[in-house]
């Protein structure tokens, strides 16, 4: 039987979720039995493969390549899974949203006030957009796994269930935050 | 003492309440749950939340249980596809409404409206949050008031009025733009009546009034009017 391919993606979040993946531990090479991960900040694949049958995407939208790579992955891929709470709701990336001109002020916070000398505005970088966005703003997403991160358990079983076509239900397991 | 002579049916289960008692307690006596926000025991019930609405045989309308008195052969349910939708609704809604970030929230694991979202599996919010910013009043020496996690419950304007009986806390403005005022709207350490019992911080449901350096799961204390209530009674 042929493999599923999954692939993780890593926007504007701390990786946690990625962390709380690995956490799966053991339970990682019974997985590796099932599915072939095609793509993900721990595969050295640069470009987004064609044909992904489920996407965990960690981290909310936040620059204007994150807007672009998530329609890409929605385009190439069966399953997305906004994957913990920045992708479910914005969670810290967002926070800045609740700022009037939320660009130049963080930029100003973390670039100048808050630095000692080489005050600047990166330059080399994806440009921010005005608001961080969740993934379901910005495209369609198939299942919400929130969480920060969600835990090793959760995703296993997660992925368990849509690995046997199940619909995982969520109700009195997960936990935002 | 009044005799628990009022029979109803709650989801098909015939129970017996007191004339005086309202939907939500004759459920809850019976282990049957409903689920409340802006209701804690020891305090006025005003419905405000929406939660705990149920659907009484006879009337189209939802029945907020926390104000509904009980009647005789009144046959209630609480718990339906079209309750649960309104349910799950309102949560979203709250969790839309202000900044409601679990994972740098104080009240993290003690929350109950995070509880609520896990209990309901409202896993997502389809509507756009508001993003409105509400400026935090860190004044006061041991409380913090954070509007921007306030779900307007009122908890804490009730308790401070009916429990500590000095009203330092009321709502400002209409809908969505309402909030907690102190006094006549001033900054918290400037308040000559609050008196810093803390029972505000104690019955907040979410972290929007708390002990400064310290988890809510330390402070919390549901339970606190309706104690006092049961002594006074004495």
């Amino acid at each position: 039987m042929a493999k599923v391919k999954v692939a993780t993606v890593w926007l504007s979040g701390c990786s946690g979720c990625h962390m709380s993946f690995l956490d799966q531990d053991e339970k990682i090479i019974e997985l590796a039995e099932k599915i072939e991960l095609v793509y993900s900040p721990i595969v050295d694949i640069k470009d987004f493969p064609e044909n992904v049958d489920i996407t965990f995407v960690e981290g909310a939208v936040a620059n204007e390549e994150q807007l672009h790579q998530l329609k890409t992955i929605r385009e190439r891929t069966k399953l997305l899974i906004a994957f913990g709470d920045c992708a479910v709701t914005g969670n810290v990336v967002a926070l800045r949203n609740m700022f009037q001109d939320s660009v130049k002020e963080v930029l100003e916070r973390a670039y100048v006030e808050n630095v000692d000398h080489s005050k600047q505005y990166p330059t080399q970088v994806p440009k921010l957009l005005e608001n961080a966005h969740p993934l379901h703003e910005v495209v369609k997403v198939d299942f919400y796994l929130p969480g920060c991160p969600p835990s090793a358990e959760l995703i296993n079983y997660v992925l368990n269930e849509i690995l046997d076509g199940r619909k995982p239900s969520l109700e009195g397991r997960f936990k935002f935050g | 003492m009044s005799e628990r002579t009022v029979k109803l049916v709650i989801d098909g289960r015939e129970v017996f309440a007191k004339p005086t008692d309202t939907i939500l307690k004759a459920a809850k006596d019976n282990g049957i749950y409903i689920p409340t926000l802006c209701y804690l025991e020891g305090l006025t019930a005003y419905g405000g939340c929406r939660l705990c609405v149920v659907e009484v045989k006879g009337n189209p309308k939802l029945m907020t249980s926390c104000t509904t008195p009980v009647s005789n052969n009144m046959e209630v349910i609480t718990n339906s596809p079209r309750l649960n939708k309104y349910r799950k609704q309102i949560i979203e809604l709250l969790l839309a409404e202000r900044t409601h970030t679990c994972s740098v929230c104080v009240a993290n694991g003690s929350c109950e409206l995070q509880e609520l979202a896990t209990r309901f599996g409202v896993d997502h919010t389809s509507v756009s949050r508001n993003w409105k910013r509400f400026e935090i009043d860190m004044t006061h020496e041991r409380f913090v008031l954070d509007h921007n996690r306030c779900i307007l419950c009122t908890r804490c304007i009730r308790v401070c009025d009916e429990i500590e009986g000095v009203h330092v806390l009321d709502v400002k403005r209409r809908g969505k733009d309402s909030s907690i005022v102190i006094d006549l709207d001033e900054p918290w350490a400037a308040s000559y009546s609050c008196t810093s019992c803390g029972k505000c911080s104690a019955v907040c449901p979410v972290g929007a009034i708390y002990v400064k350096l310290k988890p809510l799961s330390e402070t919390k204390k549901k339970e606190l009017p309706e104690f006092v209530v049961e002594r006074r009674r004495r």
